[in-house]
């Protein structure tokens, strides 16, 4: 098989910009392939994460021709070879080296959000229907692809007012959960900003779990918001009453 | 200590934030005690991540018959009863409130039809005995429990490794190593110190494991002084991924064969009728393993040098619910649809049984104050590990662990850290730095890998593992002339070269062991020895740490008591 140019980001929090290796492709090759053998025979420092290699950690996330991707599962075949292939990190969070990133904000959100808390003497009894529409968001793998792609956080860099799509979901799989009983409403709309999102759905679109993130957990969380602060009738009485809105 | 370094300071420092790591890091806590979690690549990513198939715990909610008696006798028996019999015995009792208490803290297993925990069928278990989340059991557990821990407050150092063990005299003292992010180096206090590290299948070349699989915490234990149990077992998993290369090795999950998948050779036999007609494709993992190899070595394997691997006798929808990473796994990277054909599976190496020897009840190894847990433990699976008996072997020893860490630390003082041994871990480090001349680590990786692929297999000969114990000294004089090229900043290289040292440690264990064993026994296959002997079943092997040489002794295997005897001696 013929050769391929990899065009990949080096550099660091100075700066940096792409630099061209060529690579042998071989039957089935994915990108995290292509880049391991640049670190194995021409730039054994090029800082790039990865696991599991089989699409279930979310380690090696990429920006691979402009698209928010798992190295992982992003076929060579897939990609138009006779250009060169474009490998950057995540925009939406500070370059550390080369492909690696800092997202630790992403577990500072996480630390925010309260823990499943069982109801009192609850019988540990689900039925499966109930279990699985919270099992979806449970497939999330943390690859923050879906943050990377949020405009809230991409272009308008909201750290601080907004949790981003990956924390939408995990507060839908601890709402959802049959058996919690804790409400996160008011998290979701002072601390993790949910009314910012106005629902482009890129997240779902680049969900290497395929995960509805934007239909099954952000608009119910929405709603759930809008039900308990929202609600016309609340508002009025709010408003006779003088209070001021929660 | 000389203000050059950054220092942190915890009762108990855990290595390792993989499902034992975080379960003993989760114990320590509710114990009192202040607690840190060193991990090598970011929270949430261990290699537990990577188990598919479920939680065996006989739980009984699919087998009323299922009890703690059946799954310790099924654990010895696979085992080939060199267990330690205690472990077993502690691992088959407790695993079922390890189980619940994942579900407390949040998991959401698959269910029955009354509401309760479903389980599978798994190789080697005589009742459906595996709690499960489809095929992704390991993101569950893994997720459950960094939420608890983080919630409960472990101070998380991420993306760091560890490269030596500090020592105050003959008690651990701590831990030194760098951030992977800058290149600086960090000394982590302690007066107990857990290695959860698990396994040390990235020595080899087709592996399941991800590139943090290097044996660590086994080679910092040896070399601290502690003790190495059974090396020579090393579980080759019976369907790796064969086809395309970069995939090789990666898990098919044994669910597939739990939930009906069934094995064929070129010409369409249904092949383990000939070595397991009894449990067929359910047989245990050593013995699935060598039938395909075998089958392969005679000229009946499959294209790419495997076996098939059908389940697409199911329904498709079935198929997709209940196998739902492996059908995007084939699918993505194979172009292969398993619900419509067979895969093409092969053997690959996936874990460790031996590992560093502890006291069953506490996970305490022979230097005071480290412990060990899960796969870098060693004990619980004898000879050859059941599939499912990972995952809970993880929450029961990795709690157990924590509990005892925890009781050490509030019953001892602060321990002073010696700079001798920080200075001289830091000149191991930057070595590979100030040489202008050597090899890149990659490729002595690279051609150590093929080395053991090749002579420390599946089948094992005397006339192989000597002549890999020469190559082992070639590959430590490389390794010791290695260069690094690039800064300090996350550089995979100088990260592989120090890793690199634990595999060679590892590997020389591995192969000392198994050209000790005389005979075939579980996952370790003397070609030149094909039987199991008893006499041998009566030995444990123990490795430590002789000046620079490695020492191997034999000692007896515990004698069990009367009542477990007779457990094993009950025949179903």
């Amino acid at each position: 098989m013929s050769d391929v140019t990899m065009r990949v980001f080096r550099g660091d929090r100075d700066g940096g910009g792409p630099v061209d290796y060529r690579v042998a492709l071989t039957p089935g090759m994915v990108v995290l392939d292509a880049l391991h053998a640049i670190q194995a025979h021409q730039a054994p420092d090029l800082a790039v994460r990865w696991n599991c290699k089989a699409a279930k950690c979310g380690s090696c996330s990429a920006e691979v021709n402009g698209r928010p991707r798992l190295a992982c599962k992003t076929r060579m075949d897939a990609l138009p070879l006779d250009k060169p292939i474009t490998v950057y990190p995540l925009k939406a969070f500070p370059v550390i080296k080369d492909l690696v990133t800092d997202v630790s904000w992403n577990y500072k959100v996480n630390a925010k959000i309260p823990a499943f808390t069982p109801r009192p003497d609850v019988k540990w009894k689900m039925e499966q229907r109930d279990v699985d529409r919270v099992q979806e968001f449970r497939k999330c793998i943390e690859c923050f692809l879906c943050q990377d792609v949020c405009h809230v956080l991409r272009d308008h860099g909201k750290k601080e007012q907004f949790g981003g799509p990956r924390f939408f979901v995990r507060v839908a799989s601890l709402e959802m959960h049959p058996l919690d009983s804790v409400s996160r409403t008011k998290l979701l709309k002072e601390e993790l900003g949910i009314g910012l999102c106005n629902i482009t759905k890129c997240c779902t679109e680049v969900c290497p779990e395929e995960i509805h993130i934007t239909d099954n957990a952000i608009i119910p969380l929405k709603e759930r918001v809008v039900d308990e602060f929202y609600d016309p009738l609340t508002m009025l009485v709010r408003k006779i009453r003088g209070a001021k809105r929660d | 200590m000389t203000p050059k370094y950054e220092t942190h300071e915890n009762d108990v420092l855990i290595i390792g934030a993989g499902g034992a790591g975080l379960r003993a890091a989760v114990e320590a806590l509710a114990q009192g005690a202040s607690v840190g979690v060193v991990c090598k690549s970011l929270l949430g990513k261990a290699h537990t991540v990577m188990a598919e198939g479920g939680i065996a715990a006989a739980m009984c909610n699919v087998d009323q018959a299922d009890g703690w008696r059946t799954h310790f006798r099924d654990t010895m028996r696979g085992g080939k009863f060199l267990n330690n019999w205690r472990m077993a015995q502690l691992h088959a009792q407790e695993s079922p409130d390890r189980v619940r208490e994942l579900e407390q803290w949040g998991a959401l297993f698959d269910r029955t039809e009354t509401g309760d925990i479903l389980q599978r069928a798994f190789g080697g278990h005589t009742f459906k005995r595996l709690c499960h989340v489809g095929d992704r059991t390991g993101l569950e557990m893994i997720r459950t429990l960094q939420d608890r821990g983080v919630q409960q407050g472990i101070d998380v150092y991420m993306e760091c490794t560890i490269t030596r063990l500090l020592k105050d005299g003959d008690r651990i003292a701590g831990a030194f190593g760098y951030w992977r992010e800058q290149g600086r180096f960090v000394i982590f206090k302690a007066k107990s110190v857990i290695v959860a590290t698990g396994g040390i299948g990235k020595a080899w070349k087709v592996t399941s494991n991800s590139w943090e699989c290097t044996g660590d915490g086994m080679a910092l234990a040896y070399e601290a002084g502690a003790e190495l149990l059974d090396m020579e077992f090393v579980q080759f998993h019976p369907t790796g991924m064969v086809w395309p290369p970069g995939v090789q090795g990666l898990l098919v999950t044994e669910a597939v064969r739990g939930e009906g998948g069934i094995l064929r050779n070129k010409n369409g036999e249904r092949f383990m009728e000939k070595y397991d007609p009894k449990r067929m494709e359910l047989s245990t993992r050593d013995v699935v393993a060598r039938s395909i190899y075998t089958e392969v070595k005679e000229g009946r394997g499959s294209p790419h040098g495997g076996a098939f691997l059908d389940i697409s006798h199911k329904q498709a929808e079935y198929v997709k619910r209940k196998l739902p990473s492996m059908y995007h796994q084939f699918k993505e990277l194979a172009d292969v649809d398993i619900t419509k054909g067979p895969m093409e599976v092969g053997p690959t190496c996936h874990y460790m049984m031996g590992g560093i020897r502890v006291e069953a009840e506490t996970g305490r190894t022979s230097v005071a104050g480290l412990y060990a847990a899960g796969e870098a433990a060693a004990g619980l699976h004898g000879a050859n590990r059941l599939g499912g008996n990972s995952l809970s072997d993880l929450l029961v020893f990795g709690r157990r662990a924590g509990l005892a860490a925890a009781e050490h630390a509030r019953a001892v003082g602060g321990p002073a850290v010696d700079s001798a041994q920080v200075d001289e871990a830091e000149r191991q480090l930057l070595a590979p730095f100030e040489r202008t001349t050597g090899e890149n680590p990659y490729t002595i990786h690279g051609e150590l890998q093929d080395m053991l692929q090749a002579l420390v297999g599946i089948f094992r000969t005397e006339e192989d593992l000597v002549r890999a114990l020469g190559e082992l000294e070639k590959f430590k004089a490389r390794a010791g002339l290695m260069r690094v090229e690039g800064s300090r900043l996350f550089n995979p290289g100088w990260h592989l070269s120090r890793d690199l040292q634990h595999m060679l440690v590892v590997a020389e264990a591995v192969t000392r062991s198994a050209l000790a064993r005389q005979e075939s026994r579980g996952a370790h296959s003397r070609i030149d020895f094909p039987k199991t002997e008893d006499a041998w079943g009566k030995k444990n092997h123990v490795i430590t740490r002789d000046g620079a040489a490695m020492r191997l002794v034999e000692v007896p295997v515990a004698e069990m008591p009367e009542e477990l005897k007779q457990i094993l001696a009950e025949d179903k």
